[in-house]
């Protein structure tokens, strides 16, 4: 049958069963949005900021692994999309942002809110297109959405210019077809599983891609089937159960002094669906020398990139452990674990009383068990990855690679609406100030959102290292803003609570928590408190900081 | 520091070299060369791409390159292959140094493609070394300009870049 661009598109998004997007109006997206509100099958959300919008997609798309859609105008709208781009770009998130653009009459004549969004999110997309003829509207959209959750996802923009979404031509709604995960053949493992067998003390690696594959049960087992430690990065923190005895944290710049150890001591890195990013390896040369490397992932260009690797393996990782577990011997009461445990209980019990900030997050943890966790960036964010104890997958969005502070709030939204959950984020002062605004689109939509607000007055994780390596020269890094973040909170229709003394942490985190509706906690810790363990940049997992004191 | 050559089939759609000139800018990759034209595909066309580098940056490149969804198949151009390219060359000329010119012209049977009472242009295919030795053997009468294609490739025998083996099959 005959349609317009504008109904077309909005039949691809259904084809994709798109339920839920993200977005803001403008000039040239005026035919798109009345063909959502004509067809009315698709919840649109509208945020106070492309930008939001474009980070609540992201969360979408990292709580359920669907693809998140946001849309946007062209210009401005466009351009305020580039941060979360980039951020769902670096964290592999499949996202399919939409933006309008000029009618082809005006493109390339600097007409009004005319910019060339496909040149300016070329290396922040994984693909992008401009589509220019109605004919290609609906193939493009479709391929759009393949591009972006197949192989290595990542966000795919498609900017559909004015006349696109006027013209008409024929459309007919297609069901996509079900993704494909090669099956890993035999062959390619063979030599992974020797060394996996030789290797006396492996430690099993994971990383992102072991949520993006929906590999958790395949990881349990392997972990279990080798009694190997398992240590995780930011991006792949859920994919594996922290309460598993196997399991000893975050590893990397902020990871556990337990991780650290075991990584130095293993034989053998079982890397799966990660990147050895600087965060992780931090020296590249010294991360794997004299062990054996096993590296499972998606994207070839990962391979050898940061980490030569002693053997590599290509493909979904979810079909590569399938492949992989009977092919290994199974290992029991190994030596490895015994001492990766008894690393894990002497951290446990070490190190200086708790700082305040610390307990209220471990107070926060108890009481958001079935909750989602977002964050910000900064100490807040290390914090959060370091204390909450994450069982499942997909229960934690943060930005890992491109470390976007403002991302938090957008992403709540997204992970409400995604998860259908409870959402804590946990942020800070200097984050929240960057896109406080989507509080308002939380209260609009009532969504059971909780912020912790760890209010240092200061941007904390950059004064951290100005502690470390600027002799203490805060350099714009006291804020000391005079916001009353409870009023704030209150002015914009969500309960607004605040943490001041010990006392109050239980009772006001179990209020906040009884609260079905967007609640902000400030949590007034001290601007001291620092982020611990740290290995400084560029150094080895032998230099790791445990112990700070104050001078 | 060595010397790759690379080739690459790509959609021949707008916007694909601007693609692919932005990722090495951003990953800092030092190419000497690239050269790109239609097949006998119309939807495809092929880059030759010569690079400077060691093996690890041959290895990223060709990776990343490959990555990109309008790059459908990459190889790396054998030792043995055929690679040429062209040279149009102007140079300063009278009556006395033009004979002087088309000689050294013969000896590397270049082409004179334009005559000119003050200038000669010549035009010469072969490999890059040959082409650097002609315009050393010209440069003494006066280069006015020059233009070179860069490198182009082809492998011998019966083999196709189509038939190369692809890792997005793989995953």
């Amino acid at each position: 049958m005959k349609k317009i661009g504008a109904e077309i598109l909005i039949g691809c998004l259904k084809e994709q069963g798109v339920k839920t997007v993200f977005g803001y109006p403008g000039g040239t997206v005026l035919d798109i949005y009345d063909a959502l509100y004509r067809d009315g099958k698709i919840r649109h959300v509208i945020t106070a900021h492309e930008q939001g919008a474009a980070h609540a997609a992201d969360a979408y798309a990292r709580t359920t692994g669907r693809t998140g859609v946001v849309i946007a105008t062209s210009g401005p709208g466009a351009t305020n999309l580039v941060t979360g781009l980039a951020t769902a770009f670096m964290d592999s998130v499949p996202v399919v942002a939409i933006t309008g653009n000029v009618g082809l009459n005006f493109l390339g004549r600097d007409s009004f809110q005319e910019i060339d969004i496909t040149g300016i999110t070329l290396p922040i997309t994984k693909h992008n297109f401009i589509v220019k003829d109605v004919k290609d509207l609906a193939a493009t959209v479709r391929e759009a959405f393949v591009i972006a959750n197949t192989g290595r996802k990542g966000p795919v923009l498609v900017d559909i210019l004015k006349n696109v979404q006027i013209a008409q031509t024929e459309y007919e709604p297609q069901t996509p077809a079900a993704p494909v995960h090669k099956p890993v053949p035999a062959g390619a493992l063979e030599e992974a599983a020797r060394l996996i067998d030789a290797a006396k003390r492996p430690l099993i690696m994971t990383g992102g891609g072991a949520i993006a594959s929906e590999a958790s049960a395949e990881l349990f087992a392997l972990a279990e089937k080798l009694d190997a430690p398992v240590a995780s990065t930011l991006m792949g923190l859920g994919a594996f159960p922290a309460s598993h005895p196997l399991f000893c944290g975050m590893m990397g710049m902020h990871g556990t002094h337990t991780a650290a150890k075991i990584c130095m001591e293993s034989d053998c890195i079982i890397a799966l669906g990660t990147r050895f990013s600087d965060r992780v390896a931090l020296n590249r040369d010294q991360f794997a020398k004299n062990k054996t490397v096993v590296q499972i992932d998606i994207d070839n260009a990962e391979i050898d990139k940061n980490v030569f690797v002693t053997c590599s393996v290509l493909g979904d990782l979810k079909e590569a452990l399938k492949t992989l577990l009977p092919m290994v011997g199974c290992v029991k009461d190994r030596p490895f674990a015994k001492t990766a445990q008894a690393y894990k209980a002497q951290e446990a019990n070490g190190g200086k009383p708790r700082e305040f900030g610390h307990k209220i997050l471990t107070e926060a943890a108890k009481l958001a068990r079935d909750c989602v966790v977002a964050t910000d960036v900064g100490q807040h964010q290390m914090w959060t990855a370091q204390h909450f104890p994450l069982e499942k997958p997909r229960t934690l969005c943060t930005s890992g690679g491109l470390g976007t502070m403002g991302y938090g709030m957008g992403a709540a939204i997204g992970a409400a609406f995604g998860s259908g959950k409870h959402v804590l984020l946990v942020t800070g002062d200097g984050s929240f100030n960057m896109n406080l605004n989507e509080l308002s689109t939380a209260v609009t939509e009532n969504l059971p959102i909780t912020v912790l607000l760890m209010n240092n007055r200061a941007l904390g994780m950059v004064r951290q290292w100005q502690k470390l390596f600027y002799a203490r020269r805060f350099s714009q890094t006291v804020v000391n803003k005079k916001t009353d973040y409870v009023k704030f909170a209150e002015s914009f229709g969500a309960t607004g609570l605040r943490i001041e003394t010990e006392e109050d942490i239980v009772p006001v985190l179990k209020k906040a928590f009884s609260i079905n509706a967007p609640v902000l906690v400030e949590c007034v810790i001290g601007e001291d408190e620092n982020v611990l363990p740290m290995i400084k940049p560029g150094q080895t997992y032998d230099t790791i900081i445990t112990e700070w004191e104050e001078k | 520091m060595n010397r790759y050559i690379i080739s690459a089939l790509v959609s021949n759609r707008s916007g694909v070299l601007t693609r692919v000139a932005a990722l090495f800018s951003r990953r800092g990759y030092n190419i000497e060369s690239l050269c790109a034209c239609k097949t006998e595909d119309d939807d495809l066309a092929r880059m030759t791409i010569v690079l400077n580098g060691d093996e690890y940056v041959l290895g990223q490149m060709m990776k990343q390159m490959d990555k990109l969804i309008d790059v459908k198949k990459i190889i790396q151009v054998e030792e043995d292959a055929v690679c040429r390219e062209l040279l149009l060359v102007k140079i300063k000329t009278d009556a006395k140094t033009r004979t002087q010119v088309i000689e050294i012209s013969q000896i590397f049977r270049a082409n004179v493609v334009d005559v000119s009472p003050e200038a000669t242009v010549l035009e010469l295919t072969g490999k890059p070394v040959k082409l650097d030795g002609f315009i050393t053997m010209l440069m003494p009468y006066g280069i006015i300009e020059l233009a070179r294609t860069g490198v182009t490739a082809i492998a011998r025998g019966g083999s196709c870049i189509k038939d190369a083996a692809d890792y997005k099959e793989q995953i």
